[in-house]
């Protein structure tokens, strides 16, 4: 029969092959649940279902759109062509402004509501998400 | 004129690089002293020049030389001397300066230190790392220079990014890029002793040095701009598996299975090919982490707007680097020795062989969710974001069985040690480390089987560094490493399940309730900074009988027209309080956060704890 050796070597390889597939199959799996889409206020309207998954939507706050009361905040992310209303109770961040590029994460109500859990920081005050940029390019 | 200086410079530097290449490529078969002394001279030409070169754009930064678009892209007069300078390294052609530094002064350093090692080691050495040098001038002189004229002179800057004006991010990449570069001459090192054949215990505990360095400064620089993150985004947290962090922990995992595996080799004379693959991954991932971070490929909250037409020439150059290193790799196979020796399944060798695999399973994890969006961007357009959700599923269940072996492991024997080390003793210390955390999951209303096993093990690891200094089967370094680690992991859980937060918009004279504790916000006034007007804030927490005054700001910089907020914390050793308010729009209205953060001075703490361990081993002479 075979060595020790090669016998080793066989058990070794298929150890290092199980073990690669579970990882794939792990990460894999893990990640067809936890991944956000970006959509611009365009490809949600032209949605045909409403997703219930988490996604990001950007572009730009649009000028005296900006509501505040002590309870929560709203305002309209535009990219010149649709609009979209983004309802959001939580922390802002300092370069959230009107007339400057956002990205929000949460939830769509409908096709022209959407209720945000997070705003994102930037740290430039020239950057763009680049997917925003690209959404108001495109149009 | 200093612009000319440092150009110039540059290009005499290429020119060194060339010679070297050359010289140290034909002359590693014929070796006498006198070509040795000859490269040595060389080396420290190229030192000097590229220390005149990364001073004179210091220079141009403090005396506000606008003839240079660097400066003038990234400064300003009234800015403070001390963000002047670090503005020399806060941009992409700066940075890529200090690494280029870096990495001469990493070269010259090791060659200077490395005198009684063999003559062709060294020559081969610093031919890998004379091509590293070139590939970064070549990028740094044709598509980022940064001593490019500008006419006619402006007469005022752009500015420098507001939110990088600050002590810890001014000192963040340079010891971050000391330790990417570190990576760098290891990879030099492993490669040279490759081919000549030389990979040995001598050449481990030589290397060894090199690994900590690198391990210190990458870890002190990933806590750096943790603790800037924390305080300055306001965000309140200290990892937000952002790709930018991810991208400065895949080399850290992989440095720290490598700093593992080379004590194997050191002591047991195992693990060749592994140590060498692993160098040159841990390279491979620094320079990645650059490329990905400069090139703005990277869809991240943290990105700066810059060029992505740079990014072709790094990952063109490092395609370069690992095709030529796997091909060493695959052709020097002679030169690695077999391991014959016998193993045995209950050792520190498996002990550590389990560190490595949990290690490489992380970095897999961390590297697969920064990369995944990138590909499926290429693939078919769809724009995603992979969030802390996806890396918490996957690591924090592997935790489990990570912490439990790092409890044991270090208490094995090298070669061969007996299973009756989980004598009663153990079994007692789990069950009461159970107990522990059953109180502590009950309490804090976290009472799932998870928690419970991930507190306990957490425990448990804790008391069994504790006991470990008693004992005699390890060195120093190891136990105080391992003590910040298991402190670190005990208090990221806590942190995590003790920190309350709340945020609201608030105008003067507002006040919110939270946790029988009351936020009032008391006024506001108006001051100027060195370069910036503040609005100061003044709010009263009153907590029982305790009333804490929080004085946070939100600062208004015109060059670049930019508002930052400065949080005001007030940390004790057990306890962060964290407010941070910023403007929404003029009617009156703030938005305000607060956070309860328990025990975040022991993150950073422990991480000091982990790096001290290094330090110790770094400074030790011979140890076993």
């Amino acid at each position: 029969m075979y060595g020790k050796k090669v016998k080793l070597r066989a058990f070794f390889i298929i150890l290092v092959f199980i073990s690669a597939v579970l990882i794939t199959f792990l990460v894999i799996n893990s990640l067809k649940e936890n991944v956000v889409y970006f959509k611009s206020p365009t490809e949600i309207k032209n949605l045909t279902q409403i997703d219930k998954n988490k996604i990001r939507i950007g572009g730009m706050v649009k000028k005296n759109s900006i509501e505040v009361n002590s309870e929560n905040l709203k305002f309209i992310v535009t990219d010149f062509k649709n609009e979209i209303i983004v309802s959001y109770n939580g922390a802002v961040p300092n370069l959230f402004e009107e007339e400057k590029g956002v990205v929000a994460e949460g939830y769509l109500q409908d096709r022209k509501f959407f209720k945000a859990e997070k705003i994102l920081a930037k740290h430039d005050e020239n950057y763009m998400p680049p997917e925003v940029k690209e959404a108001i390019s495109n149009n | 004129m200093i612009n000319q200086f440092g150009s110039f410079s540059l290009y005499f530097s290429l020119l060194c690089s060339s010679y070297l290449i050359y010289k140290s490529f034909i002359s590693q078969t014929t070796i006498n002293k006198r070509l040795s002394e000859n490269v040595f001279s060389v080396l420290s030409v190229q030192l000097v020049l590229t220390l005149i070169s990364f001073f004179s754009l210091i220079y141009a930064f403090v005396i506000s030389d606008f003839s240079n678009i660097t400066v003038y892209n990234n400064s300003h007069t009234l800015k403070p001397l001390f963000y002047k300078i670090s503005g020399a390294w806060g941009n992409h052609e700066g940075s890529l300066l200090l690494w280029l530094l870096v990495l001469t002064v990493f070269l010259y350093v090791f060659f200077i230190t490395t005198k009684k090692l063999n003559i062709k080691y060294r020559l081969l050495t610093i031919f890998f790392q004379q091509i590293i040098i070139f590939g970064f001038l070549v990028f740094i002189i044709f598509t980022s220079n940064p001593f490019l004229n500008i006419f006619p002179v402006p007469e005022e800057g752009l500015g420098l990014n507001p939110i990088l004006q600050d002590p810890a991010l001014a000192i963040h990449p340079p010891l971050l890029y000391v330790g990417y570069v570190g990576t760098s001459l290891i990879f030099s090192s492993s490669l040279a002793t490759l081919v000549c054949g030389t990979i040995n215990k001598t050449w481990a505990s030589h290397i060894k040095k090199w690994i900590l360095i690198s391990w210190i400064f990458l870890s002190v620089g990933i806590l750096l701009g943790s603790i800037w993150a924390y305080y300055e985004l306001g965000w309140g947290g200290f990892w937000f598996w952002d790709p930018v962090e991810n991208v400065s922990l895949m080399p850290w995992l992989c440095l720290t299975a490598l700093l593992h595996t080379i004590i194997v080799l050191k002591n047991r004379n195992l693990f060749h090919s592994w140590t060498i693959i692993l160098s040159i991954t841990t390279f491979s991932l620094s320079m990645s982490g650059t490329f990905l971070v400069r090139s703005g490929i990277l869809n991240s909250i943290h990105t700066f707007a810059n060029d992505p037409t740079r990014g072709i020439f790094i990952l063109t150059f490092l395609f370069i680097l690992i095709v030529i290193s796997v091909f060493i790799f695959f052709f020097n196979q002679k030169n690695i020795p077999d391991n014959l020796k016998k193993t045995y399944l209950i050792s520190k060798e498996t002990g550590i062989l389990i560190n490595n695999w949990f290690m490489m399973f992380f970095l897999s994890v961390v590297l697969i969710g920064t990369a995944y969006p990138i590909f499926l961007e290429v693939i078919n357009d769809s724009k995603i974001s992979v969030g802390p959700p996806f890396y918490h599923k996957l690591m924090v269940p592997f935790l489990i069985p990570f912490l439990f072996f790092m409890a044991i492991g270090p208490r094995t024997k090298w070669i061969k040690d007996k299973v009756m080390k989980f004598n009663l003793s153990q079994i007692i210390l789990f069950v009461i480390c159970l107990l522990i955390s059953y109180f502590i999951t009950s309490i804090t209303n976290t009472k799932y089987l998870f928690s419970l096993l991930l507190f306990s093990l957490s425990f448990y690891l804790f008391f069994n560094v504790i006991r470990s200094f008693s004992l005699k089967n390890s060195t120093l370094s190891q136990k105080v490493s391992h003590l910040g680690f298991s402190l670190f992991i005990l208090s990221i859980l806590l942190n995590g399940i003790l920190s309350k937060e709340i945020s609201s918009n608030m105008k003067v004279g507002d006040e919110i309730n939270f946790m029988n504790k009351k936020i009032t916000f008391e006024n506001i006034k108006i001051e100027d900074g060195a370069n910036f007007k503040t609005l100061i804030g003044n709010f009263k927490l009153y907590d029982k009988s305790q009333v804490t005054d929080f004085n946070p700001e939100i600062r208004i910089y015109n060059q670049p027209e930019t508002i930052t907020s400065e949080a005001d914390i007030s940390s004790s050793l057990y306890l962060d309080n964290f407010l941070v308010f910023s403007l929404l729009k003029n009617d009156g209205y703030f938005n305000v956060r607060y956070q309860y953060k328990p025990l975040m001075f022991w993150i950073w703490f422990s991480i000091i704890i982990m790096s001290l361990g290094a330090v110790i081993s770094f400074l030790k002479k011979n140890e076993k």
